[in-house]
């Protein structure tokens, strides 16, 4: 059976490997959409960060024999720790000024630590071992699916959508949002809205970590990891809509899934068809598609 | 009539008066050598500092053997794989620090504006780390040496080895721009010339990172080998997908440009059984083996054919300064061109008219992690392609310096 010329099995098989990447792409928009949302900080050096939690894992595992599980739990920790003291000692002092400053600092940093990990490490990377427990895969009939990328796509979905409830749905949540909208009133109602904000930073660059460590496995890991992916990763962010939680998940999934369909069509277009989309978005819904005007 | 020409016949001149000194052909007593390389990208891992080292052993060697009665000094910088950085750099050199010849150049766009600016002023290129023939072919010039390597040795030595062992059907998954473009091309060419067919490629954007779609495609063409035309990460992330898939080792992959350095970041898990174009390895013979392990001490990695190219190609550029008595570019050309090469890294080499370093090449297999004995014992020598064959033939030749 074919449409337009492609076998179906093909067919399938791109649309999950589509999805795949939308779970990595929601993963990390995720992340930036919370702290954009919520510290009107856009946080250039996510990428750094999601490099970061791949290396930790990999330095964990040859250097401590710490094993993937233990290591999805901890580099995010640590990822996050860190992310914790540089909004308490830097992006603090930004939040009364305009967004480019922030911008600015992230991106810098962003390439003082890729520059550090390049000098300690090298240009060409280390590889990261799948676990065990994930290794091999399940022929569906249509393709060959390697179990981890399975794992990828319902450990990445179970935290998006885990952190949507909590935004969305939970009073620390509502205290969350109520204190981006009127700092002065939640803190007069006996709030401490500083550590609220440190906490979303930490939480949202923990993320990003989280996402390095799923990724470690699949590409190898490198210095640059981050910053051939995080541009893609803005643009989710702005046909989202900035600031927009579930926008950016959503988005996420289904820009992954229309570029695993261009990769059928039109491979050679399958790095661009984001930006396509981007513009168009721009020019017909300036907000995004979930922000609001 | 540039400064440094001026200074040089001055000094000539007054010297001549003076005394018949040996030196007195040397533009300034001193041979100046610059290393322009990529210390920060891509290429920093197969050339990069490990290249700056392997010329600064070239000198030190060549001070405590030849015992040279002029000095030698090098200079280094980063052209970050920019053409225009590097060509910047160069005429800074040539002008003004009176350099006598850029060295290394990985990267093709860079090799090539250097090229033209070293033709301009009258010095010498040498080019380990870039790989495209056009570099001896459209664009060449009789003050370029392409030393190490080129992509036509690396995809034939690799398409027609694997070609004659039975893997006839081909699928190319490709970097779509002129370099991978170009690959795809002269290994398809080798390909059909030697009784195999290519069933299709995929372009895919670069650089990428997630490959699983073209491997798909791959996969369901049911081609018994894939090309792969692309080069660095794409290649290491391409090859490390394709075990995840189960790709391998159902289909054969077949790596057009990769290096040493490619195989050590990956691991022989995901690279085994693969075939490769080689214009080195460390481990083949005793003086290989000597030389390497003294560049391991000090660099902590293996060298790669680029590296230790770039000793190669200082040493042998020097010894010709030596046998001329003269840095001027025409004299130390001709006698390069005239000493064969005969050192760890090349046996009987010989630089073409075109500029065309020829040497053996050797087809490589990967170890399986079984049979993987000691630190960086990755590779077995498959075959030893012989200089005459490695190479394009001066018969299709496309550079005017060629007489045919």
């Amino acid at each position: 059976m074919e449409i337009f010329g492609v076998p179906t099995a093909l067919l399938g098989s791109q649309l999950l490997v589509g999805l795949i990447n939308g779970s990595f792409y929601a993963i990390l928009s995720l992340g930036l959409a919370i702290i954009f949302g919520l510290l009107n900080i856009i946080n250039f050096a996510h990428g750094a960060q999601y490099m970061m939690g791949a290396f930790i894992a990999w330095l964990a595992l040859t250097k401590f024999e710490v094993n993937y599980w233990v290591a999805l739990i901890a580099a995010p920790l640590l990822v996050g720790l860190l992310g914790v003291l540089l909004e308490r000692t830097m992006l603090r002092k930004l939040y009364k000024l305009d967004h480019l400053y922030g911008l600015l600092l992230t991106f810098g940093l962003a390439l003082i630590i890729e520059g550090i990990f390049r000098d300690q490490f090298g240009i060409s990377g280390e590889s990261y071992e799948v676990p065990e427990a994930l290794s091999g895969g399940i022929h569906l009939g249509f393709m060959f699916l390697p179990l981890y990328r399975a794992w990828v796509v319902v450990a990445s979905l179970t935290v998006c959508f885990g952190t949507w409830f909590m935004i969305e749905k939970t009073r620390l949540g509502a205290y969350l949002r109520a204190g981006t909208e009127n700092p002065q009133i939640v803190q007069a109602l006996g709030i401490n809205v500083p550590l609220l904000i440190t906490f979303t930073y930490g939480y949202g660059v923990a993320l990003a970590a989280f996402a390095g460590v799923l990724a470690a496995p699949v590409f190898q890991v490198n210095p640059l990891m981050g910053s051939n992916l995080i541009i893609v990763v803005f643009a989710v962010v702005v046909i989202g809509g900035m600031g927009s939680i579930l926008g950016s998940i959503v988005t996420g999934i289904g820009l992954g899934l229309i570029e695993g369909l261009t990769k059928v069509f039109y491979p050679e277009a399958s790095a661009v068809v984001v930006f396509v989309i981007m513009v168009v978005v721009l020019l017909v819904r300036p907000a995004g598609l979930f922000g609001k005007a | 009539m540039s400064m440094k020409k001026t200074m040089s016949l001055a000094c000539g001149a007054a010297l001549a008066t003076l005394s018949a000194g040996a030196h007195a052909q040397i533009s300034g007593g001193v041979v100046k050598i610059g290393v322009l390389t990529d210390l920060s990208g891509t290429y920093s891992d197969l050339a990069g500092s490990g290249a700056v080292l392997a010329t600064k052993m070239a000198i030190e060697d060549f001070i405590a053997k030849e015992k040279p009665n002029f000095k030698i000094e090098v200079v280094t910088a980063d052209h970050q794989n920019k053409a225009d950085i590097a060509s910047n750099k160069a005429r800074e050199w040539f002008e003004r620090e009176g350099v006598d010849t850029a060295t290394e150049l990985v990267t093709t766009s860079t090799a090539l504006a250097v090229m033209k600016v070293a033709k301009e002023k009258d010095r010498i290129a040498i080019m380990n780390g870039p790989g495209s023939t056009a570099i001896t072919n459209e664009q060449c010039n009789d003050v370029s040496v392409h030393y190490a390597y080129d992509t036509y040795a690396l995809a034939n030595g690799t398409a027609k080895a694997v070609t004659k062992q039975g893997g006839k059907s081909w699928f190319f998954i490709t970097a779509d721009y002129a370099f991978g473009q170009a690959l795809e091309k002269d290994a398809s060419a080798v390909v059909t010339a030697n009784g195999g067919k290519v069933l299709g490629s995929v372009r895919h954007p670069f650089p990428g990172s997630d490959f699983s779609s073209f491997l798909l495609k791959a996969q369901a063409s049911g081609a018994q080998v894939i090309g792969l035309a692309n080069a660095g990460a794409d290649t290491t992330n391409t090859i490390k997908q394709a075990a995840e898939f189960g790709i391998t080792p159902t289909q054969t992959l077949a790596g057009l440009l990769m290096f040493i350095t490619d195989v050590h970041a990956l691991g022989l898990k995901s690279t085994q059984g693969m075939y490769l174009t080689e214009g080195f390895y460390w481990d083949l013979n005793d003086e290989t083996r000597a030389w390497s392990k003294r560049f391991f001490g000090l660099q902590k990695k293996m060298p790669t054919m680029v590296q230790a190219g770039q000793y190669s190609a200082i040493y042998h550029y020097l010894k010709a300064v030596k046998a001329a008595g003269s840095d001027d570019t025409k004299k130390v050309m001709e006698q390069m061109k005239k000493t064969p090469i005969n050192d760890f890294f090349a046996k009987n080499g010989k630089i073409r008219d075109d500029g065309r370093m020829v040497h053996d090449m050797y087809l490589m297999q990967v170890k399986k992690p079984s049979e993987s004995k000691y630190p960086w014992d990755y590779y077995t020598v498959r075959q030893v392609i012989p200089a005459a064959e490695a190479f394009q033939p001066l018969s299709l030749s496309r550079c005017a310096l060629v007489k045919k």
